[in-house]
């Protein structure tokens, strides 16, 4: 109780700051807001040139390919952005926390949330996408009502973020050179995520794919494409295993930053 | 004996300094490994107790480090005691140096809403204030520039008009009046003393004992961590002025 209290005096701020983050993220560039659509347009024509042409393996089996990545690399976006900026939350308000008391969760948690209404303004984009394909090319995405279901894998990943972005707040004000061992992480994330490529397709051995569909973001990437290029229902057991994978995440995350949160001032 | 605004019961802080940094992977872990991970404990602060009336305005006098921040920062609950306990009544608005709320790309407008919500209030409630704070910090047409081309001058005048306008029940002021001009310190002097008569509850630290006199109605002298002398404003500040004659 004492906690929600807590939260609902400092809603201001956590509106305030999500806004900030939003606000600055596009001020002094000429495009604005545009770059939020241009972004993900931009670099999945680069993937699909690159991965649909030059190294291209025979993707004939995978429907409708440019929408198949553009999915995988959203979703991948979203989840690195919004826990680098999480991480980053607390060093980069340090000089505020050091003066005045504020929950500081508040922070890695406006700015997923920041990224996180960017990353769903993006998802126009893929609106477009699936439209074009389906007006104009053979290999159509199947529009079906099951597209309705397509928040459910992107709740699961918001709640992965938080999760993910709690912790990691917490080890950069301890660890500063996180950092860039997260980055590495990204780096392997985004080739052990099946975002160019299906894993069924490669003829890996099977503890290898095994290994890559313990990836949460597989579980999450592959229910999104459910819903919206296949237009099925999803595998029950990717909603539990992410559901369940999130949830724990979340936990931890918030009993590390809760046990730690006090001493954050003496290191940042 | 009038109601309590704080209340400081018997607070100590430990403070475990390594002897060097030890912020990243690498070397934690070779300090680890090597068990050269020494820790310098010191105590900033020692078994301090006082308890603030409301409409009390209390200046804090002592030398550099004798903690006063440290005791500061307790109050505003940014540090918790490592014992005892802090209690405080009422809307805190902390200045602990002006301005650092403030987001430097951000306007000097978006900036009040900001600073606002730091200290939980509405964006309603900051709007209501608007024109009173812009008019205090005297930006003119600067509000809508961003505050990182802004004065040190013109950061705190703004810092100090939105503390000051949200009519806080307590204001903590640390050196926060030794920025900005004469003719800023009078203002901001004539502005924290009209306040007083809402009953306003003061913490005040300062190194200036005619500041104090100015302001507070007691004082307190912190030296290394612990309370040496507490009590009427007038008498204190005579020991603190002995104090600094006797160090020299």
């Amino acid at each position: 109780m004492k906690y929600l209290k807590n939260f609902h005096k400092y809603r201001y701020l956590l509106y305030e700051i999500v806004r900030k983050n939003i606000k600055l993220q596009y001020r002094n560039s000429v495009l604005g807001v545009f770059w939020t659509f241009l972004q993900p347009l931009l670099t999945t024509i680069v993937l699909v040139v690159v991965f649909g042409g030059i190294f291209g393996a025979d993707r004939s089996q995978t429907t409708c390919y440019p929408i198949y990545l553009l999915c995988g690399r959203l979703v991948y976006e979203f989840f690195t952005q919004a826990t680098k900026r999480a991480m980053r939350s607390i060093n980069l308000s340090a000089s505020v926390i050091k003066k005045v008391y504020v929950p500081k969760y508040i922070y890695p948690l406006s700015n997923i949330i920041a990224n996180f209404i960017t990353f769903v303004i993006s998802l126009l984009v893929l609106v477009v996408f699936i439209l074009y394909f389906y007006l104009f090319t053979e290999t159509q995405p199947v529009i079906s009502g099951y597209a309705f279901l397509a928040p459910v894998p992107i709740i699961l990943l918001l709640l992965l973020s938080i999760g993910v972005g709690m912790i990691l707040s917490t080890l950069a004000v301890f660890f500063k050179d996180i950092e860039y061992l997260y980055d590495v992480f990204c780096m392997i994330l985004f080739y052990a995520t099946p975002i160019f490529y299906h894993v069924d397709q490669l003829k890996l051995p099977a503890a290898v794919a095994t290994c890559l569909k313990l990836n949460p973001l597989y579980s999450i990437t592959e229910m999104f494409r459910c819903t919206v290029l296949y237009g099925r229902m999803f595998n029950i057991n990717h909603l539990l295993y992410a559901l369940c994978f999130s949830i724990v995440t979340i936990l931890i995350g918030f009993f590390v930053f809760y046990k730690k949160q006090d001493k954050f001032i003496l290191h940042i | 004996m009038g109601k309590p605004a704080i209340i400081v019961d018997n607070v100590s802080i430990l403070f475990n300094m390594n002897k060097e940094k030890v912020d990243n992977l690498k070397e934690y872990f070779i300090k680890l490994i090597t068990r050269k991970l020494n820790y310098n404990e010191f105590w900033a602060l020692q078994d301090v107790s006082f308890t603030v009336e409301k409409g009390d305005r209390v200046g804090v006098l002592g030398f550099n480090g004798a903690g006063k921040s440290t005791l500061l920062k307790t109050i505003a609950g940014v540090l918790k005691p490592t014992k005892g306990s802090v209690k405080s009544y009422g809307v805190i608005a902390p200045m602990l140096e002006l301005g650092a709320g403030f987001d430097m790309n951000y306007s000097g407008r978006e900036n009040i809403f900001l600073y606002g919500a730091t200290m939980g209030y509405s964006r309603k409630f900051i709007q209501s204030k608007y024109d009173e704070i812009v008019e205090f910090a005297e930006l003119g047409e600067f509000i809508e520039s961003p505050v990182k081309n802004y004065s040190s001058g013109m950061r705190a005048r703004l810092g100090f008009a939105i503390a000051t306008a949200v009519e806080p029940e307590i204001l903590i002021l640390d050196e926060v009046l030794s920025v900005g001009d004469a003719k800023f310190r009078m203002k901001s002097e004539a502005k924290i003393r009209s306040m007083f008569d809402k009953g306003i509850t003061v913490l005040f630290v300062s190194h200036n004992t005619n500041q104090v006199l100015n302001i507070c109605n007691k004082a307190i002298i912190l030296d290394r961590g612990k309370i040496i002398a507490q009590g009427d404003a007038v008498e204190v500040c005579a020991k603190y002025n002995e104090m600094i004659n006797s160090k020299k």
